[in-house]
């Protein structure tokens, strides 16, 4: 594979006013109740991890846990106490005024729990400022953002100012002005948080297909674990400053890593995490029924058609290779017992 | 011993009050008192002892220093003199150009900078001032006098009156809507009319000077203090201290400065109008979401877009309400800058109480006021107003004010024009109307104020008699008789039951400076006057704040009439006082209830809205009656924010007893007035306003820490 688009190694972020030499005294094995101790508050501790190309990470965790600090470390709105970021190969850490400032204009896109537009700007001008910013002739800019506002179905709506807009609507532009610039790495700050459930979903729904489409390096932070079931590539989940499991939605929930990450586990609905391929079993291929189902499937889409089944079903991937089976009862045991199973 | 344990504070409280009264009592008045004690000027008194520092001598009374401490810092205000002319006139000497004798003359640097500013600031003046009334000195500064004299043509016309009240009423127009504009054209109209037009474009250039530049100065500083913790630290306390320095201390030395006129008056609005400006401009950028920094951030913005492209433009309606206060402050100048030979309505304002004319003085303080409402509702609309989208606007519908301002500028001119035909012989009315020229009502009002005299003087006499000597007399002889080392004690005591150590040594520090100064005796009696006008108030404006919030209606009501009453300059004060009891401390004090009642009823009103709605209901739902809901919900919630208007109380009345020294006391505003006319004023005038700030300062210090604490106690922010 080539080279990660976001790689951070052991990074630290600690709030007080000693905080860099505290850290280097500790030799960097941070614990947070000591440096609480000398006014020093712990944000990141000690995360290491790579995003590759066109690749999704969500990172999970509660209020508190660090996870938007994390976020700001990466786009250096903050800058990291210790450790090293590198953002397609460039230490990021090392970059001056400058370069950040135009590593910002190209590179990067955020999009902001409270939408963070400019109120004095329409739908259409906050959606080319990034542009203009960077000196783009103001005709160019607009036309593209017109573009941009289509993207994100707002058309019509292109000269309303953001006190005239739902929040749905808001966040729209603010994923449509991080967009703008075609930027190669997306960050989302709980874009969804501020919105209704109904909204959200509908939300979830237009991002997915927005990423279907762009194909973007994104770091999505969220609190809200089933959207990070429903959004993630791989989940990372963060509690106080350290991030506890960083792994694919299937095996979070198969195997949780620590007990507070199975805590969030327990509640999920399996069947709507898991694909075929995670519980099937893949030694036995001979005496199955003639229904086959793809490997890739989600449990609950296929579930009804293999209970009616008495013999085990054949597994197939997508170049219609048996590649293992599934038994009627193990779906009855994921769906209903599987939890028990797992303690 | 129970009791104590369960109101440890109250006891506590209860012990100063013996202490203070104990000391109170142990110290006698000496004998050799008297009202005066320390003269910090040369009188030659055997009684008096003296003491040199720093090559100044100090002459005083001595007393026992438990009844009242030494002047020791009479020096003080003899070497802010020594030093303000030793700057002006020796320091630094530079070679500089002259013009007019074509040669280099020696000049100190600070003479040479002030007169240089003075020649801008009558510059931007002069210009503003003869394109609305006409005039020569612009286009002279330019040319010259030889040039005009032969091309005299060239002489700036002025506006016609019509112009510029249309002018107004379109601007009011565009910022506001119909109601406005038809006020502001009906203002216009007014002035004309009465012959108040040239002092009140007198007055109306001043403020177009004096509120720009202060605007831009406040917003450079403000930005400056936003983005740098130790401009802010430097900043802070000047801040402070202007907002309670009374605005008549700070003209003395801008008359050693800057001299007598217009452009000394200019400078000196700057030094006032800007503070207000810094905090809320700071204020302002404070309030931005931290999110749509970073925004900004990520969009690239390099610090010169974030200031101007982000920050500025989503603070902006902070930013203009800090414009409308600039201009409120420039309109209370306006009137007090009279002083140091500023012309416009405050000037003739000035004249005519001197005259004790009270109709005109009336004239004059109405067309000010209604200046002032107006500049005042239109500078809010301003801030209020939100951006609307142009992109699809036809080139008429865009332009149509401008056009509409082009029109009447032609109007105008053709009206007056033909008001040269219509007019021939006398005044050209539709250009111009003079001064003693337009409707006088003066003569009304003066015949008014001798029938008032005439048939109530026995009333007014008999409540004015009663005042004086059954409550101010009293109360000035028991403010009089507290010892300094007693009232010290007492004062500091309460600011470490209230605020810890700290409250306390700040609050002792203040003291002391007013203690140590030459004028004690006379801050007593500011002080006692600015509490008994405190204490009327506060019982007036809580009570009606009170009643007035039972009734949406009234009390949105009420708010409306605060805010008309605050614009008023606190000079227009004094007119109606006069007007009923003359020259007396009534007349002061009276002014100062009115003035301070303002906002100690404002604040009452808008500490019980803010109330949360959910309380009410839950109360409600517990079945309280309205007077247990008011004792038991509102007042407790809503006393901090009382106490703050208590704040404002003291330091509008602390300004207004200053002011009252026009109408005449005996207290610290009395000895600043005189310092205007004394040449040597400059450091006598400086160190009365630290006093009467410090006075502010020590209550203010007090309040806001006990609102605090109250506050964080309360779970309310």
């Amino acid at each position: 594979m080539s080279e990660p688009v976001i790689k951070c190694e052991a990074v630290y972020k600690i709030f007080g006013e000693n905080a860099k030499k505290m850290l280097q005294d500790s030799n960097g094995n941070v614990d947070a109740k000591t440096f609480q101790e000398n006014g020093c508050i712990v944000g990141v501790n000690n995360a290491s991890f790579e995003v590759s190309k066109g690749e999704m990470l969500v990172v999970m965790g509660l209020s508190g846990s660090g996870k938007s600090t994390l976020l700001r470390c990466i786009s250096r709105l903050t800058d990291a106490t210790g450790g090293k970021i590198f953002i397609e190969g460039q230490d990021l850490l090392q970059l001056n005024n400058k370069e950040l400032i135009e590593l910002r204009r190209n590179k990067m896109g955020m999009v902001f729990q409270s939408f963070a537009l400019l109120p004095h700007k329409t739908v259409v001008e906050n959606i080319a400022f990034p542009l203009q910013i960077k000196g783009i002739k103001t005709e160019d800019s607009i036309s593209k953002a017109m573009d941009m506002v289509k993207l994100v179905g707002l058309d019509g709506r292109e000269n309303y100012f953001p006190r005239e807009l739902s929040g749905g609507q808001q966040q729209r532009v603010g994923i449509a002005r991080s967009l703008a610039v075609e930027p190669d790495i997306w960050f989302l700050d709980e874009p969804f948080s501020a919105l209704d459930p109904l909204i959200r979903k509908e939300m979830q729904d237009e991002f997915l297909r927005l990423q279907d489409k762009l194909q973007k390096t994104i770091m999505f932070i969220t609190h809200d674990f089933d959207e990070a079931l429903k959004l993630a590539d791989r989940i990372a989940i963060m509690k106080d400053g350290i991030i506890e499991q960083l792994d694919t939605p299937a095996n979070i929930v198969l195997n949780p890593a620590t007990e507070y990450v199975r805590k969030f586990t327990e509640e999920v609905p399996r069947e709507k995490v898991l694909l075929i391929e995670d519980v099937m079993d893949p030694s036995t291929t001979d005496n199955l029924g003639d229904l086959k189902v793809l490997k890739d499937e989600i449990i609950e889409n296929v579930a009804e058609k293999i209970l009616t089944q008495e013999k085990s079903v054949a597994v197939i991937d997508n170049n219609n290779k048996i590649v293992g089976s599934i038994n009627p009862t193990k779906i009855i045991n994921t769906v209903f017992g599987g939890r028990k199973n797992n303690n | 011993m129970e009791l104590i344990k369960k109101y440890p504070k109250l006891f506590q409280w209860l012990f100063l009050l013996i202490v203070f009264f104990a000391l109170c009592f142990a110290i006698d008045v000496p004998e050799t008192y008297k009202f005066i004690r320390g003269q910090a000027e040369f009188v030659k008194d055997p009684n008096q002892s003296s003491f040199v520092f720093l090559g100044k001598e100090v002459r005083y009374y001595a007393f026992d220093v438990f009844w009242r401490l030494p002047p020791l810092l009479g020096w003080l205000p003899i070497w802010i003199n020594d030093s303000l002319f030793f700057l002006m006139n020796e320091w630094m000497p530079i070679e500089f150009w002259n013009e007019d004798t074509q040669e280099f003359r020696t000049r100190p640097l600070v003479l040479q900078i002030s007169r240089n500013l003075t020649a801008f600031m009558t510059f931007l003046i002069e210009l503003i001032r003869e394109i609305l009334l006409g005039g020569l000195e612009t286009i002279v500064a330019f040319t010259s006098w030889d040039w005009i004299d032969k091309n005299p043509w060239a002489e700036l016309p002025g506006l016609p009156w019509t112009i510029v009240a249309a002018g107004s009423a379109i601007l009011a127009y565009k910022l506001s809507g119909k109601g406005l504009a038809l006020f502001a054209g009906l203002v216009m109209v007014y002035i004309s009319i009465f012959g108040q037009w040239k002092p009140s474009m007198q007055t109306l250039s001043f403020i177009l000077v004096a509120a720009p530049l202060s605007f831009i100065f406040g917003l450079g500083l403000g930005i400056a203090a936003f983005k740098s913790k130790r401009v802010e630290k430097a900043l802070y306390p000047i801040l402070l201290v202007m907002q309670t320095m009374p605005q008549y201390a700070v003209l003395v030395p801008a008359l050693v400065l800057f001299g007598v006129g217009d452009h000394a008056a200019v400078i000196i609005t700057m030094v006032v109008a800007v503070p207000p400006m810094i905090l809320l401009t700071i204020l302002g950028l404070r309030a931005i979401p931290p999110e749509v920094i970073e925004a900004g951030r990520m969009s690239g913005c390099n610090n010169w877009q974030l200031m101007f492209k982000v920050l500025i433009p989503t603070a902006r309606r902070d930013i203009l309400i800090g414009v409308n206060q600039v201009i409120m402050v420039c309109f209370s100048m306006a009137v007090i800058s009279a002083f140091i030979g500023a012309k416009g309505l405050g000037f003739n304002l000035l004249l005519a109480l001197n005259q004790l004319n009270i109709g005109l003085a009336l004239e004059a303080g109405l067309c000010i006021s209604l200046i002032a409402i107006l500049l005042d509702k239109m500078s809010l609309a301003w801030a209020n107003k939100q951006t609307d989208y142009f992109g699809n606007l036809t080139f008429y519908q865009r332009n149509k004010n401008i056009l509409f301002f082009v029109a009447t500028v032609i109007i105008g001119i053709l009206l007056a024009y033909v008001g040269t035909f219509l007019f021939k012989g006398s005044y050209n009315y539709l250009f111009e109307v003079p001064h003693n020229k337009g409707i006088s009502t003066a003569d009304f009002w003066n015949k008014g104020v001798d029938w008032i005299f005439d048939t109530f003087f026995v009333y007014i006499k008999a409540f004015n008699t009663w005042l004086i000597q059954d409550v101010l007399q009293p109360m000035r002889a028991l403010y009089l008789r507290m010892p300094a080392v007693a009232t010290l004690v007492l004062v500091v005591g309460a600011g470490y039951l209230i605020g810890g150590i700290r409250s306390a040594l700040v609050v002792c520090g203040l003291t002391l400076f007013i203690a140590l100064s030459p004028w004690w005796d006379r801050a007593l009696v500011t002080a006692y006057m600015a509490t008994f006008g405190v204490i009327v108030s506060c019982i007036i404006g809580f009570t009606v704040g009170t009643l007035c919030f039972q009734n949406k209606h009234s009390a949105s009501f009420m708010l409306g009439v605060c805010d008309i009453f605050q614009t008023f300059p606190s000079f227009v004060y004094l007119i109606p006082v006069m007007m009923l009891f003359g020259i007396t401390d009534t007349s002061v004090l009276i002014a100062v209830i009115v003035y301070a009642t303002i906002p100690a009823t404002r604040y009452t009103i808008e500490g019980l809205r803010s109330v949360p709605v959910g309380l009410h209901d839950a109360a409600t739902m517990s079945g309280v009656n309205k007077f247990q809901r008011l004792t038991k919900i509102e007042f407790p919630l809503a006393f901090p924010h009382m106490m703050l208007g208590l704040n404002q109380t003291i330091v509008f009345a602390l300004f207004m007893v200053i002011i009252g020294a026009f109408i005449g006391t005996e207290d610290l505003g009395q000895y600043i007035l005189k310092a205007l006319s004394d040449k040597k004023g400059a450091g006598i005038g400086f160190t009365l306003g630290i006093c009467v700030a410090f006075i502010g300062l020590i209550f203010d210090n007090l309040i806001r820490t006990w609102v605090e604490k109250r506050k964080k106690h309360l779970g309310i922010n």
